[in-house]
């Protein structure tokens, strides 16, 4: 069996804080918030905080992006959802040699519930029925990049992103593909806010994951991609190593969390047994954090049974609220960003603990060795995944 | 070393029918409906469940098909609970929820979201029902394909099998829209476990493009 090493060659963010990484973390470095309350009765009923993308500028780009890239498209109408996942690969397979949509890469399309807003009388109109089904988003997209391997669509809830990656490294790693495009997004749509709410699930003000004060989770939209492959001089890939991943389920209710977080436990315990590295070995933790009372206490309990109590651990859902089927890409670049800049970041809305365990909360923005990250996820269907990156010392 | 993998077990919903490996279990005849069927043969397999009827029609259908196909295989019997995967793939995701959902926010006159309906608009809340009737705790991952793609759910189960993660893999195809519907699950094992076990080997077929079509095409119908 092969056994190949997966490095991440290629990565972007769009945001609420912006279209690229790195103006995205240049926002976060700076402590910009994201969120906006928003008044716009065609996505919610009350005012609530939302971390929208400014819909102006994402025209905008897509526009110049297609006149330089696609120009025998212009006339094509693209979703809002479709926008975002053809911007985020666009900028992340920038400067990488074409072959990267050839035939041994596998485009993988992580999201929860794609162009949802074509069910809204509205713009059902405007596009083909088949437009709804999420092969068919990801058609679109493989059709704009002329992909030339059919795309696999991951639609798992919340774990959704790292689940892609998951697949993608597995793919890789056995010899099935030497490379993959994951990218991962979901919009903010009238659907989405209105079944959160129907939940009571929904902070009025910003999120505070951790935090004792803690009242919900706010709603993010957004896309994060990330090139992934084995060919490492061929697409100069950086340092950056996909070390392990796993999934798991609670087997315990459809909509809450574990109550002990075993689960998620068992799902980092075997991501660290893949990975071959130790508890003490794990510089920083990207939780998933989604300022809801139960998942972050879950989260707290899982990462003692895990052993990582003293590990720095942030949410990043402060910054640009929780972006669903994007959160696994979005935050695994922020975190890849982590480690590549040496820097741990603020957890964005934190300031007293409110888990019942003692972890240790990321207060400030801290230089610090970050040479192994872990990231995780949860979500409804009881599931949950880890993945660990790792930071090489040498390049290729 | 590689393992050979092998479909010990495969579910068939299709057609008023339920199909467990190669023989046609039920037939339900003079359904009117979809529903009525799903009902019918809840009851007919004599389940004890009543969060069955809470569920949404994509997670009765897998429901049903899972419930058959983990009986007749023994497989919790073989395995722990965390060894075993599931892989669910179907083309239309949640779309048949999506759709009954978007009616109670379309109309503001009448607009009225509930979260019982709102929790099944996620397609993998079927894999969580299925892990929580019998407590599995594995990999598991819900995946979405145009139609049928016996290479796609082959590349996925194989590559999990392969890293070691699980011992056994439930996967496969359950697809349900309006009235529409179709399950067809099977159990992926590793040759040397199932051959340690007596397992009605004359059942067995490799696990290959070729044995999932022949499956899927020309059974039940």
């Amino acid at each position: 069996m092969e056994n190949n090493s997966v490095y991440v060659a290629g990565d972007n963010v769009i945001t609420s804080l912006g279209f690229t990484t790195d103006e995205t973390i240049r926002k976060i470095k700076n402590n910009n918030i994201g969120f906006k309350v928003c008044n716009d009765r065609s996505l919610t009923p009350a005012p609530i905080p939302l971390s929208l993308v400014d819909s102006y500028q994402l025209d905008e780009l897509f526009q110049r992006t297609v006149e330089i890239f696609r120009p025998d498209n212009r006339n094509t109408r693209y979703t809002r959802m479709e926008k975002f996942f053809i911007l985020s690969i666009f900028d992340a397979t920038n400067e990488l040699p074409a072959e990267i949509f050839g035939t041994k890469t596998q485009l993988i399309i992580s999201t929860t519930k794609g162009n949802i807003d074509l069910l809204e009388e509205e713009k059902k109109v405007l596009y083909e029925p088949e437009r709804i089904y999420l092969w068919r988003l990801a058609e679109v997209i493989r059709q704009f990049f002329n992909f030339e391997n059919r795309p696999l669509i991951v639609s798992n809830a919340c774990i959704s992103g790292i689940l892609a990656l998951s697949i993608a490294s597995r793919m890789i790693q056995s010899g099935r593909c030497e490379n993959a495009v994951v990218s991962g997004g979901d919009i903010i749509s009238e659907f989405v806010v209105s079944g959160f709410t129907s939940f009571q699930a929904l902070s009025p003000e910003p999120c505070k994951p951790f935090d004792i004060s803690r009242n919900g989770l706010s709603l993010g939209e957004g896309c994060g991609t990330m090139v992934l492959t084995s060919s490492t001089q061929r697409f100069s890939a950086t340092n950056i190593r996909i070390a392990g991943s796993a999934s798991s389920n609670d087997a315990n209710h459809i909509s809450g969390p574990s109550r002990t977080g075993e689960e998620l436990a068992m799902a980092i315990q075997k991501t660290m047994h893949e990975a071959a590295f130790e508890p003490t070995e794990i510089n920083y933790i990207s939780a998933h954090g989604t300022a809801t009372l139960y998942n972050d206490e879950m989260e707290s309990k899982a990462l003692v049974l895990a052993g990582l109590q003293n590990v720095p651990v942030n949410s990043l859902k402060g910054y640009f609220g929780h972006t669903l089927g994007g959160a696994g890409l979005i935050e695994s670049v922020i975190t890849m960003r982590s480690a590549l800049d040496n820097m741990l970041f603020r957890s964005a809305g934190f300031s007293v603990l409110g888990v019942p365990e003692n972890i240790n909360v990321i207060q400030q923005h801290t230089p610090a060795t970050v040479d192994t990250c872990l990231k995780i996820a949860s979500g409804f269907g009881g599931c949950n995944a880890a993945i660990i990156f790792h930071k090489e010392k040498s390049t290729h | 070393m590689k393992d050979n993998l092998l479909l010990t077990h495969w579910c068939m919903i299709r057609n008023n029918q339920l199909v467990i490996d190669n023989k046609i279990d039920v037939v339900t005849e003079n359904i009117s409906n979809f529903a009525g069927f799903l009902k019918a043969l809840y009851k007919k397999e004599q389940l004890s469940y009543p969060k069955f009827y809470k569920m949404d029609s994509l997670s009765k259908t897998g429901f049903l098909t899972s419930e058959k196909l983990i009986k007749e295989s023994n497989v919790l019997d073989h395995y722990r609970k965390e060894e075993i995967g599931i892989i669910i793939f179907n083309s239309s995701a949640s779309l048949d929820t999506d759709t009954a959902y978007q009616k109670t926010i379309q109309d503001k006159s009448s607009y009225f979201p509930s979260p019982s309906v709102f929790v099944y608009t996620l397609p993998n809340i079927l894999v969580g029902e299925i892990c929580i009737r019998h407590k599995i705790k594995g990999e598991n991952a819900f995946l979405v394909s145009e139609k049928f793609d016996a290479e796609m759910i082959l590349d996925n189960v194989a590559s999990l099998m392969e890293s070691g993660r699980v011992q056994a893999c439930l996967c496969g195809w359950v697809e349900v829209l309006g009235e529409k519907y179709e399950s067809l699950l099977f159990l992926v094992e590793n040759a040397s476990q199932v051959f340690e076990k007596d397992n009605k080997p004359s059942l067995h077929k490799t696990f290959t493009i070729n044995n999932l079509n022949n499956i899927y095409y020309t059974k039940g119908d």
